[in-house]
């Protein structure tokens, strides 16, 4: 982690701003993309194209990359060669609004001292500014990612390190739903969910496709991949297949994505 | 009472008052974001290095101002810093062992040289703060820190906290990290340079440290953290003065002792409802 070339400056709050509209279609791009942390090279060749209004789940074993090709779409790690483009617009240029990113939960400072609404508030900070007041509007958005998450009532007013592992999870979702981002960007959303929460997610990512959002996340599980997802990457350092769930889960590619250790 | 009124009459004790006032308020304001960024134990080492800063330049120079100690200090706490990061990024040491190592190495050094340092300067007032000699001049810098530190800390405190609660999220968002950590390091600087003259190199992470901390125990509001603490810092270190000069004893060790007591007290506190509320559940 600490070899990690995080980028973090020369980005201002709303940079670029491609309003999700009914119809509209904007398109992610990753041409070529290679990462490499020092001399070991992670992501090699990756191209993939997806839109808004469809979602994209990365499957692969521990170490494929992707955890590190989330980070690069949502351009917190400078590729070594490649580019990565949304709605024709560099994905640095997008950070501030275009994209929310969900990271994997021990990263996180579990101890802050924040409610779980304090939490969800966060995510307006994007659309706010450094200074901009809270509107009607931002609390709608807030109080329906709640609603959506069953985080509402007093479970709102809950300091997160009291939250158990599935809680802290809906409750990031919440935060990366208020912010109404264009893109989500999610790493292992369903870790820690029981079954109901876990239908409850799935449901709801469905809904955010369809209100032509695009959904990116890593995954584990292949039996509930069909009903979440409209297409799968399989991946293990390079791009084992990509496509409809249907045609990509085949048996062949599955071994090419999980019975070799490295393909790079 | 009467003592303290007629205390109040001369000029040193007045000056005392106002720069606590002023260095435990910035203090206990930054103290909520040092409790955030859990850097305690860096900014302990880092006001540690002080000491053998001092003694080094006491050694070169021959004399002990303030120009020179804090010369000194910042040197010594650059050098221990940036040698902690180095060994971290080529090897796969955490920056914790590395910083532990290179602080008691310099705390060392600095111990074994004191007997050399010759100065007709008391150097244990300068370990111990200061806070009795305080001149317009220093109150007027110490005026300068909290201006900076409220102003900034306020103007930016969105981005700020983004980035201490997850950084890859607050830079997927939109937050120029890398700046807002820029800030912080600025904001802690400047409280631990102000703490250093009035409790000394040695103590001034107590300053930096509790008030948040205590603060903390009660609120699960990030905004009273900041508030709360400055309050809390600004209050114990004007106690303490009002306390330790009558009763001639050293005012640095005082105010953490004070800041330590109320810890203590805010612990017990919370605590004992803690357990009265089981009970009674």
């Amino acid at each position: 982690m600490k070899h990690l070339i995080i980028l973090q400056e020369g980005v201002e709050m709303s940079n670029c701003k491609h309003v999700h509209t009914e119809g509209q279609t904007h398109q992610l791009l990753v041409n070529n993309l290679e990462v490499a942390y020092r001399s070991d090279t992670v992501l090699k060749d990756i191209n993939l194209s997806a839109h808004c209004g469809s979602s994209l789940a990365l499957v692969g074993p521990n170490g494929a990359g992707k955890s590190t090709l989330l980070k690069s779409i949502a351009g917190l790690i400078e590729p070594k060669t490649g580019r990565i483009t949304w709605a024709g617009e560099d994905n640095v240029k997008c950070r501030g609004g275009e994209f929310a990113y969900l990271p994997q939960h021990e990263k996180v400072n579990w101890d802050f001292p924040i409610t779980v609404q304090g939490v969800v508030e966060m995510g307006r900070y994007s659309q706010l500014g450094a200074w901009g007041k809270f509107t009607k509007k931002d609390d709608l958005a807030i109080e329906r990612a709640l609603d959506l998450m069953e985080m509402n009532g007093e479970l709102a007013q809950r300091q997160i390190s009291e939250l158990s592992g599935g809680q802290k999870q809906r409750a990031f979702i919440a935060r990366a739903i208020a912010q109404e981002a264009h893109v989500l960007l999610l790493d292992e959303p369903f870790t820690g969910l029981d079954r109901e929460h876990t239908a409850n997610l799935s449901r709801l990512l469905r809904k955010l496709t369809k209100e032509n959002r695009l959904v990116i996340a890593s995954h584990h599980d292949i039996n509930t991949l069909t009903d979440t997802f409209d297409q799968i990457l399989l991946l293990n350092r390079i791009v084992i297949a990509m496509g409809e769930c249907r045609d990509t889960l085949t048996e062949e590619n599955l071994n090419l994505t999980f019975k070799h250790a490295s393909h790079v | 009472m009467s003592d303290l009124l007629q205390m109040l009459d001369m000029p040193f004790f007045r000056r005392a008052l106002a720069a606590a006032a002023l260095i435990g308020f910035t203090n206990g304001f930054v103290s909520g974001f040092v409790l955030l960024r859990r850097s305690s134990l860096t900014l302990s080492a880092l006001s540690h290095t002080l000491l053998p800063g001092i003694v080094v330049v006491v050694l070169i120079t021959g004399v002990l101002n303030q120009a020179g100690a804090f010369t000194g200090a910042l040197l010594a706490s650059l050098i221990v810093g940036i040698a902690s990061i180095t060994v971290t990024r080529y090897t796969r040491l955490p920056q914790s062992t590395a910083i532990a190592i290179f602080y008691t190495a310099a705390v060392a050094l600095g111990v074994i040289l004191i007997p050399y340092a010759h100065t007709s300067q008391n150097l244990e007032q300068w370990l111990f703060g200061t806070i009795q000699t305080m001149g317009d001049t220093d109150l007027k810098v110490f005026f300068g820190i909290a201006c900076f530190t409220l102003m900034s800390s306020t103007l930016f405190m969105r981005p700020l906290l983004l980035t201490l609660f997850e950084p890859n999220v607050a830079a997927v968002q939109g937050v120029n990290v890398r700046r807002m950590n820029y800030l912080l390091y600025t904001l802690m600087i400047f409280a631990l340079m102000a703490s250093f003259q009035a409790v000394g190199p040695i103590l001034s992470i107590g300053l930096l440290v509790a008030p948040g901390a205590i603060i903390s125990l009660f609120t699960n509001n990030t905004k009273w953290l900041f508030w709360g603490g400055g309050i809390i810092g600004c209050v114990a270190a004007v106690l303490a003065v009002i306390i330790s000069i009558p009763l001639n004893i050293p005012t640095g060790p005082a105010i953490v002792l004070v800041l330590g007591t109320l810890f203590l007290l805010a612990y017990i506190s919370v605590t004992s409802r803690k357990f009265h509320s089981n009970t009674s559940s």
